[in-house]
């Protein structure tokens, strides 16, 4: 079908979202909430683009083409909202480990100091309740995608969801018990979908605590899971001859990103040399 | 579904509850202790205990009722009937107010200090019962999370083992709790009581005279129902029974003409009603005025089946209490409209989603429906038509955001009550994901006039653009509040004059037209008609019919800054512009009436960014409407600054 962005003519297929149409013309929508494997929720607001006619933004995410629509990506009213955006979430989130955001806040100027001298935060201690990884919500934008993909989009284990409301919504297990006490199974899903390092493994936040987490002599190594039939791709990340975190790439029609207790975090004896 | 259920096991009490609501389980896979030679060679599950997870807000209201709150071993116990994933439940208990998940008194007294009854004397009704029962709950506030081994909230719920322990609720097992505005604006003051026990009891005090009458309210008096004030111009459409016919009577009502409406619908057949409906020109009443044969319409095309009406009765914008006098007063007109509705629109459900903080409404609505099932009226054949249509009641859990239409919908399947993308519209994919009619409850009950009428001959009245008559609920400075009918295109003084004018002759400072989500209109404005299109063109909105009186006494900045808190305590949390930009508004607005003139406009540039921000790019109407309120009140110069500034 035909319709508009930003001024070119373009051709989407049946059911694409504004995101898909934008994506195969090349233009640029900014995202955080969305990810290719998870149904969108939309809950960001981040992406939020222009629909001639429309009384409000539309999510380009998950608004789907219509024939003849006619959308801008970048106009005043768009650049107001996505600023805005960043800027309730600068002031009230952590956003130390989102490196996606940085660029973005530049881009639109945004300003999260500017809501007066304290205003408030989610600011919480990390929650280190297991082995394999913590949980902090200091730095949780609430984009639903763990809940997700613990859910009926990955793992179908329904460890956390989002309880209490408004400000105060957050992600938890029943009655706030400790990972170790709920549903959860480990395949740490839900940390390779978190967009802010909320969600981490525990390996990843000792090394980073110590000071020795070095992204920048890291390599990436893609190979295939050891431990059943199924053949995960793995991606071995690798720092000073050291296995120190283990993903599987979105792109891989076996996984999809996501992979199980054992492949993700059963690497530690390949570290033991003797 | 595999749940992994740990901690604990719902005491006697509980279980029974939940047993009462959903009967005894049959087999381990349904609740019951595991019996390996009786379950173990069968299955029962899936779907058919999947397709139940509608059933948990009912349940967990079952226990709150029973138990006074919603304990782990109860919560897990519903977990395992319902197959629900305990985080998921956890979920949906921690957003509904009126569910506590911390041991608290039995007795519990929700007073409103909202909008309408602070500017009648709410605060010092509130500072009365801290002197006299201590702080109140938090509990009732979503921000309130108890640790984990479920420890009390406040003073007054580490009170409750020993009392339970004692067996009998000794007079101290009471406490309060503040609560948004409970639809009791005409009656100047008032609590919801709730008594957990084996009898639950659930009313309201309206109004909540003095302290002391909640405190013999909350230790067991029942005080009368209110009887509300009505009145109108002209010829009563939605009015005409109220006061004047028995709630409980279904024979009552026939006399008056009840049921006359289904009768002639039925000889028309759906394509006319809606005919009918369509040449009404009828908007909906529940804020977005969207034309109601156009949504009749559309749902009876769907080709996916089955079809649902939803009314929606969660009435809870501030200010607002129009549907709950008709569900109190004429709860059968309710049930017949909505019957209409379902047989012209292809439905043989429907459901009639009651805020919690309508008892009354809620028993009567529920007995009207029983009535009108053994008569006849509902069930598999309707009137003798061979056509069927029920409707189930659902109680509301507080919570203002499932006033919207995809929220309601997420509440009656049991899920937290958040807002969904639109499109796709109700009509296509509404409850259950099934096309749905969700209409408000005067909106129904106007359809009732439209099908004896003849849609044409009823949209004389009114203007043309808004034909009918309409529902005003004043509140406020004026000297009757109540519940006015009158028809589209009287003008907001009329209204004011009906309802007595402002006491003691005082002119007007202000009124809030559509409530908390609408906005403050000046003096200036009075002149103004009370239309869809007038409204709109002065840049307000009729909203819910909400018409709050402010008088040239009245303190408009402790109004602004409870529409704000009140926004902050009831956005879901979905979206990152409400759920964080109402945060900010609370913030942001002390700083608005800034000391210094630069301080003050640097102030009023942010929020007026944000605002933008918030009705551009939040999921839902109430982001979009937050706002509002205080950005008029902005504009019209009702914030103030101390006249001596900083510079």
């Amino acid at each position: 079908m035909s319709a508009t962005i930003d001024g070119r003519p373009i051709e989407a297929r049946a059911g694409a979202t504004i995101l898909d149409a934008c994506r195969d013309a090349g233009l640029d929508v900014p995202t955080l909430c969305y990810l290719e494997t998870l149904t969108p929720v939309n809950a960001c607001r981040v992406c939020v683009v222009e629909v001639e006619g429309a009384r409000v933004l539309a999510p380009a995410c998950s608004r789907r083409i219509e024939p003849g629509m006619v959308v801008r990506t970048r106009s005043p009213r768009v650049d107001l909202s996505r600023k805005l955006v960043l800027e309730l979430l600068g002031s009230s989130v952590d956003l130390s480990t989102a490196p996606t955001l940085e660029p973005l806040m530049r881009e639109y100027g945004a300003d999260p100091g500017r809501f007066g001298p304290a205003p408030a935060t989610v600011r919480q201690s990390p929650k280190v309740d297991n082995d394999l990884y913590m949980r902090d919500y200091s730095k949780c934008v609430l984009c639903y995608k763990c809940v997700e993909a613990c859910g009926t989009d990955a793992q179908h284990t329904f460890a956390i969801a989002a309880a209490g409301r408004g400000f105060d919504a957050h992600i938890s297990t029943e009655f706030d018990v400790v990972l170790p006490e709920s549903a959860c199974v480990y395949c740490g899903n839900c940390i390779a979908v978190c967009p802010t390092g909320a969600l981490m493994a525990k390996h990843e936040y000792d090394l980073r605590e110590a000071g020795a987490w070095k992204p920048e002599v890291q390599t990436a190594t893609d190979t295939t899971c050891p431990y059943c039939g199924v053949g995960c791709t793995l991606t071995v990340h690798v720092q000073d001859r050291r296995i120190v975190k283990v993903t599987s790439p979105l792109e891989s029609e076996v996984t999809r990103g996501n992979l199980c207790v054992k492949g993700r975090f059963g690497f530690e004896y390949v570290n033991k040399t003797g | 579904m595999d749940l992994h259920i740990t901690g604990g096991e719902p005491t006697e009490d509980e279980r029974a509850a939940i047993d009462a609501l959903l009967g005894v389980p049959e087999s381990g896979w349904e609740g019951a202790a595991r019996d390996i030679a009786r379950d173990g060679r069968t299955a029962a599950g899936g779907h058919s205990v999947a397709g139940q997870r509608h059933r948990l807000l009912p349940a967990l209201h079952a226990v709150q009722d029973r138990v006074g709150w919603v304990s782990r071993g109860a919560m897990n116990y519903i977990c395992r009937r319902l197959s629900v994933p305990p985080a998921e439940a956890w979920g949906v208990l921690t957003f509904y107010h009126l569910l506590a998940r911390a041991p608290r008194p039995t007795a519990v007294a929700h007073v409103c200090d909202d909008i309408a009854c602070r500017l009648r004397g709410a605060e010092a009704l509130c500072q009365e019962l801290e002197t006299r029962l201590g702080p109140p709950l938090a509990g009732g506030s979503p921000a309130a999370t108890p640790d984990m081994n479920g420890a009390g909230v406040s003073g007054a719920v580490e009170a409750a083992p020993a009392l339970r322990r004692a067996g009998a609720p000794a007079p101290a097992a009471m406490a309060w709790q503040r609560s948004p505005c409970l639809g009791q604006c005409d009656a100047g003051s008032a609590a919801l009581i709730t008594r957990a026990g084996a009898m639950p009891e659930r009313f309201v005090l309206a109004p909540a005279a003095d302290a002391s009458a909640i405190v013999e309210a909350l230790a067991g008096s029942t005080p009368a129902p209110p009887r509300p004030t009505v009145r109108w111009t002209g010829t009563p459409r939605l009015l005409s029974r109220v006061g004047k016919v028995d709630p409980a009577s279904l024979d009552g009502y026939r006399e008056q003409g009840g049921y006359r409406a289904l009768a002639r619908a039925l000889e028309l057949g759906p394509e006319r009603v809606i005919a009918e409906v369509t040449a009404s020109k009828l908007l909906g009443r529940g804020g977005a005025a969207f034309p109601t044969g156009r949504k009749w319409d559309a749902v009876r095309r769907q080709p996916a089946t089955p079809h649902y009406v939803v009314c929606n009765a969660d009435e809870s914008e501030p200010g607002t209490f129009k549907d709950r006098v008709l569900m109190e007063q004429d709860p059968f007109a309710v049930v017949e409209a909505m019957t209409i509705c379902g047989l012209a629109t292809g439905a043989a459900q429907g459901f009639i989603y009651i805020r919690g903080e309508y008892p009354l409404a809620e028993a009567r609505v529920g007995s009207a429906i029983a009535e009108a099932r053994e008569a006849g009226l509902l069930g598999a054949d309707v009137m003798g038509s061979g056509q069927a249509f029920d409707i189930e009641v659902r109680r509301g859990g507080g919570a203002y955001i499932c006033g919207e239409e995809t929220a309601l919908f997420n509440s009656i399947e049991g899920r937290r009550g958040e807002p969904r993308s639109k499109p796709p519209f109700p009509a296509e994919v509404g409850v259950f994901g099934k096309p749905t009619v969700a209409n408000n409850v005067e909106t129904l009950v106007n359809v009732l006039a439209i099908v004896l009428e003849g849609g044409e001959s009823w949209a004389r009245l009114g203007t043309p653009a808004s034909t009918g008559t309409r529902l005003f609920c004043l509140s406020g400075h004026v000297e009757r509040p109540g519940l006015y009918e009158v028809p589209f295109g009287a003008t907001l003084r009329d209204l004011i004059d009906l309802a007595g004018g402002v006491p003691g002759g005082r002119g007007v400072k202000a009124v809030l037209l559509g409530g908390a989500a609408g906005s403050f209109v000046g003096p200036g404005h009075l002149d103004l008609p009370l239309t869809f299109e007038d409204a709109r063109a002065a840049g307000a909105t009729l909203g819910s019919g909400v018409i709050m009186v402010y008088d040239e006494t009245a303190d408009i900045a402790d109004s602004l800054h409870r529409i704000a808190e009140f926004f902050h305590h009831e956005s879901c949390g979905q979206c990152v512009p409400c759920r964080v930009g109402t945060q900010r508004q609370l913030e942001l607005l002390p700083t608005l009436a800034a000391p210094s003139a630069s301080s003050a406009a640097a102030a009023a540039s942010v929020f007026g960014e944000l605002s933008v921000a918030m009705k551009d790019a939040s999921i839902c109407g109430l982001g979009q409407t937050a706002s509002g309120a205080i950005e008029s009140a902005l504009n019209l110069g009702l914030i103030e600054r101390p006249v001596k500034g900083g510079e």
